[in-house]
């Protein structure tokens, strides 16, 4: 894993990147300060939040259901929130409870 | 055997091109250079080559095209000059920092304006801390044998930059000269097929190239860049003396002309060298110990072994054509300058500007510089060491 | 530097052929196993202005690379430029100019500025009206440079034009018969003044 304390002998060459998916790597997750808390009683699993996040921080299960949030990666965009009709994510912000 | 032909500067660049048979070519037509993707496009058309010739609508495309080409996985090259070479400009940085060894055949052309479209350097020394390998060539045959080495440098995994040949416009591009061109299936075996460790098209190994590379990272992999620089002279000794082994044609990283013995030597580049070459050559049958250092190899610099070359003259002159417009010396004087510094050489030296924008130099006018340092010899004063050769001024 | 070396310049106007002449002369003298240069001096590249090109002959490889200034012989393919051009200058006395014109020797005496060397003219325009039925200069030119300067054999150069002339025209061999014959008839007709 490279990372600011490589050595440049150590670097690939140009900065390339040879391994796919490396970015789950990099936890976005603490750029977030408005965090979308995930009620449950009021989702109808209508689909419609998890293809908008541009982060995949909304995971499914095999069984076709949302799940709660993966905050690792979730920057608090809100972009779910707006799109979900139903009132089941609402946007705190960041340490309030 | 060797084919003895006659073929002007840019037909021995674009023979030498098809003889490389790249895998892509992308070119914008630009004087003087515009003839070698024009006769390359014939070469396309007639099916002598099977490269992939990308029509672009501007310079700074052509190296775009390139550069996505190179790092796909495949070979490719271009040609341009003076003013094309400046649109490229901001993708020629991209191509040598993500270290595609792209070969490109630069006819050396002034940058105008005011308008110019005549020989000197402004457009190679306007890219000379870019990061390209950049091999100089005196006549039409080095500018041939020049293009048959470089994939073999620019590819070599210790360097992996890209490569241009330079070679000066109209003067040696569109004279028709004799050349010894090599055999087509010797070209082949000798410049050998591409095949890059990583590449885009390698369904194998997905991969990135031109990430982020904020202040962690960019300064270090400068520094690789320069690594890859330093290691370039030693690939480029090595394929010079394979390819001597071939032809029988000697490089260096600069030819040596009678300066063994010289107490006073002229440094240039391109067609000029050949002038100089007739001038010590007359001067010497005066029992004048004149000498010659060419310079092929620009970047990397030779500075350690040009100092050394030159440290038992007694006076230098270095000849730019292209003035730094820095109120002191040219590019190549100061690189020859600091050189011989760095390496406790205190040979005086003298900066000559000259052959702008076209501007014809003549036997006449290196002997010219000779007299000089011959004076600089006997009073021991070289006075201003700026001038300049063949410029009117009262 | 050779002892050998034989420089040519040529002056013409643009859409006349003397830079094809002087790549022509090039490459002739190439085929006889010389080391040769053939160059423009590039201007103002219209129809009608006035161009220079260049030609370097010799048994050694030539390594000189600047405009030749001390030419050993001139050619003037069209002869109203020598009102207009110092066709001359530097142009070495026991050399020689070959003009296309049909002006009398007195006329070119002065119109040169009193040149002590060798004029020889030649009518290009009737040669070329003659043989090809169009006025193309720089074929009768060519022949007649390679007789005045002797840098190669006649027979030889019409040997060597005649296999050019055969590949180059290799899609209207009719024309060629006319150019061997333009040559043929500029070889014979080109005389001093």
């Amino acid at each position: 894993m490279i990372d600011k304390n490589t050595p440049a002998d150590k670097l690939t060459i140009g900065g390339n990147i040879y391994d796919a998916g490396n970015a789950r790597e990099f936890k976005t997750g603490d750029w977030r300060s408005i965090k979308p808390i995930f009620l449950s009683e009021k989702c109808k699993q209508c689909g419609l939040c998890f293809p908008v996040c541009p982060d995949d921080a909304i995971p499914v299960g095999k069984d076709q259901l949302r799940k709660d949030f993966d905050y690792d990666y979730c920057k608090g965009c809100g972009v779910c929130a707006k799109v979900c009709p139903f009132g089941a994510i609402e946007m705190k912000t960041e340490g309030e409870n | 055997m060797s084919i003895r032909e006659r073929l002007s500067g840019n037909e021995a660049a674009a023979t030498a091109m098809k003889q490389i048979n790249p895998d892509v070519v992308a070119a914008f037509p630009i004087t003087p250079s515009t003839e070698i993707p024009q006769y390359f496009s014939t070469f396309v058309s007639n099916g002598s080559v099977d490269t992939e010739f990308v029509a672009v609508e501007s310079e700074h495309s052509a190296m775009s095209a390139c550069i996505g080409a190179e790092a796909a996985g495949a070979r490719a090259m271009t040609a341009t000059s003076a003013n094309g070479l400046s649109l490229m400009w901001e993708m020629i940085y991209i191509a040598s920092s993500l270290r595609l060894p792209i070969v490109m055949s630069l006819v050396n052309r002034a940058v105008s304006g005011p308008l110019n479209i005549h020989n000197d350097y402004s457009d190679a020394m306007g890219v000379r801390d870019s990061g390209w390998i950049m091999l100089f060539s005196e006549n039409n045959q080095e500018a041939y044998d020049n293009l048959i080495m470089a994939h073999r440098i620019a590819e070599h995994k210790d360097v992996l930059l890209p490569l241009m040949i330079c070679q000066d416009g109209f003067i040696t591009s569109h004279s028709i000269e004799n050349i010894e061109l090599i055999e087509d299936e010797k070209v082949k075996e000798f410049v050998g097929s591409y095949h890059p460790q990583h590449y885009l098209l390698n369904d194998k190994e997905p991969m990135a190239v031109g990430p982020m590379d904020l202040q962690a990272f960019l300064f270090e992999h400068k520094y690789e860049q320069a690594e890859a620089m330093r290691n370039a002279k030693k690939v480029i000794l090595e394929v010079a003396e394979e390819f001597e082994k071939m032809t029988g044609r000697k490089y260096g990283l600069f030819e040596e002309y009678k300066l063994d013995d010289a107490e006073i030597a002229v440094v240039c580049m391109n067609s000029t060298a050949g002038t100089t070459k007739d001038v010590v050559d007359a001067l010497r049958e005066k029992g004048i110990k004149a000498g010659m250092l060419k310079v092929r190899v620009f970047r990397p610099f030779p500075a350690e072994e040009i100092a050394k070359a030159l440290s038992h003259v007694k006076a230098v002159a270095v000849l730019d054509k292209s003035d730094s417009l820095n109120g002191a010396g040219g590019a190549l004087f100061e690189d020859v300058v600091s050189g011989m510094y760095v390496n406790g050489n205190n040979v005086k030296a003298l900066s000559y500007v000259y052959g702008i924008g076209g501007r014809d130099t003549t036997t006449k006018d290196i002997s010219s510089v000779y007299t000089d340092l011959e004076e600089v010899v006997k009073t021991g004063n070289v006075g201003n060491p700026y001038r300049y050769l063949g410029l009117r001024k009262e | 530097m050779s002892n050998n070396l034989v420089e040519i310049r040529w002056h013409g106007r643009g859409g006349q052929g003397a830079k094809t002449a002087s790549l022509l002369l090039a490459d002739a003298a190439f085929n006889t196993g010389k080391y040769i240069q053939g160059f423009p001096e590039y201007g103002p590249e219209r129809m009608g202005a006035p161009i220079t090109a260049y030609n370097r002959v010799s048994d050694t490889p030539i390594r000189i690379h600047s405009n030749i200034y001390e030419p050993d012989y001139v050619v003037v393919v069209d002869d109203t430029l020598l009102e207009s051009v110092d066709v001359t200058a530097g142009l070495k006395e026991n050399g020689a100019i070959v003009i296309n014109t049909t002006k009398d020797g007195e006329y070119l005496r002065k119109v040169l500025n009193g040149y002590k060397g060798k004029i020889y003219t030649i009518d290009a325009r009737k040669v070329s009206m003659e043989t090809l039925g169009k006025y193309f200069p720089n074929t009768p030119m060519l022949a007649a440079i390679i007789k005045v300067s002797g840098i190669m054999e006649e027979g030889a150069f019409l040997e060597d034009m005649k296999g050019s002339f055969k590949h180059k025209f290799a899609k209207k061999p009719e024309v060629i018969e006319g150019n061997m014959k333009a040559l043929e008839m500029a070889l014979t007709s080109v005389q001093e003044v």
